[in-house]
């Protein structure tokens, strides 16, 4: 036990990406060391500019240590958006593998590609996915329910500064050592000591846990807020749905998050003290695993789709100038679909020997879930008839997701017949089915709120021109990308293949790439759209905060809403409240009285809990003993600080609450009411005319 | 008369009568949070149970649950733990009554020492199932055995430095309104560590004693 194996523990020189490609110059390990070169370069060059502009002190105060749900739900869309910028070159990199790799090595060797699977879809799911939505749904769902924040702001904090610290494990990786060759899903025994040795396997067992202690946190957060924090009269069937869909994730988080971090425990416990939950030997049985990871897994798959489908009734309803059609049809097929959710798991592994029966009684159970997903589509659709409707960016992408999320879940009723599912189980189909969903599912709904919320959080709206172009490189680069997959798949092609045999397939392999190539434009795109529509923001200014004429209450306010939300807490009368408050000429008065107004004050104790076990658990993936017990010390002891702490809370006086109140309101009776056909035009300063 | 769904009679301890709407919702709402905590723990500990159900026999030739078990001790442990959540008990009716810091702190160390000697007991009989070669090691039924057994004994141990924690607080601050609603959670948590020991003791100890 030398006095480097304790300060260091299992880190080497050669664990580093830079050495590993200097001592071994294949093309492989120089993409490797190119990706490590870009993370750190990336973050040095964040660290330079941060210094340069001398923003760190605004960066610390105002957005690092606040605990306001409006600024951390726009930091946790940042760190996805970062994310998924990492995670959408890797699957052209696995596209540009397997368009070349064939009857030859291509450009990355089996354990890269492997790595390039497992990181590719580890974050997707935990750090883009998850982030965007929870990011989404703070941002919104308290403005929604006329709340001044979420329930407990401070555990908000933590639970965003876990996922981030999950995310700076994923890049650590990039950097030292090697991530898990094992997939997202991380399959024992494979991942097992026996078999995998290294660091790659523990990476993915801390980086996976902190996500999903956060994502715990935030569902019973999210939680508690629509239970209890809904403004006077927002009775459960005047939510928007939006929010419905917010607390049927909520609900889903804490029902299945604690199997993944048991699951992720387990296999903890094997790795590091030699337990028999999963091994192939004395008793283990990794069906087990299989068994509690698809219980999470499954229940997930609806954690990331049900939000874009509350997403795109808000969107539908607001762009065709509609009530939403079948509110409570819609209700309750969210609600089914969360029930279903825990009851399907096992379709999963439909191939791993239960009895004919089983599988048929979850085949079924599968094939159920079509029913309140169609009611939905359905009333998407009977919303847009005869309205009138503004094919818009949020509009083209919610369209888009129609017709592509109806054929994805064809193919899904395909597999969940399980003697088909034996067919095509663990091929390139079931990568086109599940991609099939969560693009369009997942990604453009996420797109098409970001587009029809931007406004409200930042007081301008997006640059329409480059959201077209966004959704045609998203609409069309899908199909090409993945349409060539379901063929491949049916043909046998195994998925994870780093080579192929089959010269035949190389059309499919060049169409897949050019459209991965093409998803990749319109991420660029997107950033593009951020940029231009920046630069262009004193032309579209809607500093009234109603651009689109919807219908919530979070039009009620100005954009960007002030940190308390709303000066007075709003009384609900009825559905779509905003919408009748402006129809009975009740919107833009001013309140009777004001009051002074109670906030929680900033904090960094979020950010040092949630580094603190970061720390600790990059410890334990190398076994730096002394590094896991002091992150742990600072994330126990910030915690057991702040509980002494009593004054947490500021107070806005109500002076300054009515003075910014009449500001806007001056502001919006000085504005011009627009008619919908103007509102992408310069004109538009968020008040819309009333017609009705 | 208010409706019994008013705060101030669902959390008698916290005794809110006199206190504005927003400290009652506020409070409510704070209490909740931690029964939603509890309900995903007891999905935790129902996926330990199912898993420990299905590895009830992959003892791999080793000693099995027969061979281990003390029901003695099972019996002092149930009883020391449930003895523990009845002084807990007086802790939130010293609450209720406003019987001063002294009582609630005095009921505090009381439910601190049987729980103490609670966890005595369990590590003891640890050391001695290790000392007979039955360790987490040996087997997947042992290993389910320590992680679901010590998973619950964690929880207990971090009862404890809660205990102490809000020991300091009550002396620091006297039963204000934070202190209330944290001694209100801790209680929570503490019978609900009751309950899960319950079921541990008929699924694991119980039925681990059939031959």
């Amino acid at each position: 036990m030398t006095i480097w194996h304790i300060l260091l523990g299992r880190l080497t020189w050669s664990s580093l990406a830079f050495v590993r490609a200097w001592r071994d110059p294949t093309l492989s390990e120089l993409i490797g060391a190119a990706a490590a070169a870009i993370a750190v370069g990336g973050a040095v060059v964040l660290f330079g500019l941060l210094t340069y502009l001398r923003a760190w002190r605004y960066l610390w105060s105002e957005w690092l240590t606040s605990l306001d749900h409006k600024r951390i739900g726009i930091m946790y869309m940042v760190f996805a958006g970062v994310m998924l910028a990492r995670a959408l070159i890797e699957a052209v990199v696995i596209r540009t593998q397997q368009a070349i790799a064939i009857n030859n090595q291509g450009i990355v060797g089996p354990e890269h590609f492997a790595e390039l699977f497992s990181t590719h879809g580890t974050i997707m799911v935990f750090f883009v996915g998850m982030p965007l939505l929870i990011g989404l749904m703070n941002y919104v769902m308290p403005l929604q329910i006329g709340s001044r924040d979420v329930a407990f702001p401070y555990l908000n904090s933590i639970s965003l500064w876990l996922t981030i610290g999950g995310g700076i494990m994923m890049m650590a990786s990039l950097v030292v050592g090697k991530f898990s060759t094992g997939g997202w899903s991380g399959y024992p025994p494979y991942t097992e000591l026996a078999f995998n040795g290294g660091v790659g396997p523990d990476y993915w067992i801390w980086s996976v846990s902190l996500s999903s202690l956060g994502a715990l946190m935030t569902g019973i957060n999210f939680a508690v807020t629509i239970y209890k924090f809904r403004a006077p009269g927002m009775t459960w069937m005047r939510l928007p749905l939006f929010t419905w869909t917010s607390l049927c994730t909520s609900i889903l988080m804490i029902f299945a998050v604690p199997p993944l971090t048991i699951a992720t425990l387990m296999l903890a416990a094997d790795r590091y003290l030699g337990m028999h939950f999963f091994t192939n030997d004395l008793g283990g049985n990794m069906m087990n695993f299989v068994n509690l990871f698809w219980l999470f897994g499954h229940p997930e798959v609806y954690i990331l789709i049900l939000p874009p489908f509350g997403v795109y009734s808000e969107v539908v309803s607001a762009y065709s100038s509609k009530e939403l059609y079948g509110y409570t049809s819609l209700v309750i097929a969210t609600m089914a679909i969360a029930i279903l959710s825990f009851t399907v798991w096992l379709h999963h592994f439909f191939t791993m020997g239960q009895s004919a029966p089983i599988n048929a009684f979850f085949g079924i159970a599968t094939m159920l879930i079509g029913i309140p997903t169609g009611v939905k589509i359905y009333d998407w659709i009977w919303t847009m008839f005869w309205g009138e409707v503004r094919l818009n960016t949020a509009m083209l992408f919610s369209i888009g997701f129609m017709v592509t999320f109806v054929i994805g879940g064809m193919s899904g009723i395909i597999l969940a017949t399980p003697p088909v599912d034996y067919m095509v189980h663990n091929t390139l189909f079931l990568i086109a089915h599940f991609h099939n969903m969560l693009i369009p599912g997942m990604l453009y709904g996420v797109i098409a709120g970001y587009y029809y919320w931007f406004p409200k959080a930042f007081g301008f709206r997006l640059s329409e021109k480059w959201g077209r172009r966004t959704f045609f490189c998203f609409f069309v680069g899908f199909y090409l990308a993945f349409m060539p997959l379901y063929v491949m798949g049916l043909g046998g092609v195994a998925r994870r293949s780093q080579e192929l045999f089959d010269p035949t397939l190389r059309p499919w392999t060049i169409v897949a790439e050019i459209g991965a190539l093409l998803l990749f434009t319109g991420l660029a795109c997107i950033f593009i759209q951020l940029y231009v529509s920046i630069k262009q923001r004193h032309q579209t200014r809607v500093p009234v905060g109603d651009p689109w004429d919807a219908r919530g209450l979070e039009w009620s306010m100005s954009a960007p809403p002030p940190e308390y939300n709303f000066a007075v807490i709003p009384q609900v009368s009825r559905r779509d409240a905003f919408y009748w408050r402006k129809k009975y000429d009740g919107a833009y008065r001013p309140a009777d009285h004001y009051r002074d107004i109670e906030l929680p004050k900033n904090s960094m104790c979020g950010i040092l809990v949630g580094m603190g076990l970061t720390a600790c658990f990059f410890g334990f993936v190398w076994h730096i003993w002394w590094l896991a017990f002091l992150g742990f010390a600072v994330a126990f002891g910030t915690a057991v600080v702040r509980s002494f702490n009593r004054d947490v809370n500021r107070v806005i006086p109500a002076a300054e609450v009515a003075a910014h109140d009449r500001r806007w309101l001056d502001r919006a009776a000085a504005a011009r009411p627009i008619p919908r056909h103007l509102e992408l035009t310069p004109e538009n300063e968020g008040l819309a005319k009333w017609q009705g | 008369m208010a409706g019994v769904t008013e705060p101030e009679l669902r959390h008698a301890g916290l005794n809110l009568s006199d206190d504005p709407r927003e400290v009652r919702e506020h409070v409510e709402s704070d209490v909740f949070g931690f029964w939603v905590f509890l309900m995903s723990d007891a999905v935790m500990f129902a996926c330990l149970f199912a898993v420990y159900a299905t590895v009830r026999h992959a003892t791999a030739g080793g000693p099995t649950a027969a061979d281990e078990f003390k029901f003695h001790s099972a019996i002092w442990e149930t009883g020391l733990l449930l003895t523990s959540s009845f002084t807990y008990g007086m802790v939130s009716i010293s609450m209720k009554h406003t019987r001063g810091r002294l009582w609630i702190a005095a009921f505090i160390v009381v439910t601190f020492c049987v729980g103490a000697g609670f966890l005595k007991m369990e590590a003891h009989d640890f050391v001695t199932m290790f000392h007979d070669g039955a360790t987490p090691e040996r087997s997947g039924y042992f290993s389910c055995f320590f992680v679901l057994v010590g998973m619950h004994g964690f929880h207990v141990f971090s009862g404890l430095v809660w205990m102490i924690l809000m020991g300091i607080q009550l002396a620091v601050f006297g039963p204000d309104e934070r202190t209330k609603v944290n001694l209100i959670r801790l209680g929570l948590f503490w019978h609900f560590l009751d309950v899960i020991w319950v079921v541990i003791f008929s699924v694991v100890y119980l039925q681990g004693l059939i031959r």
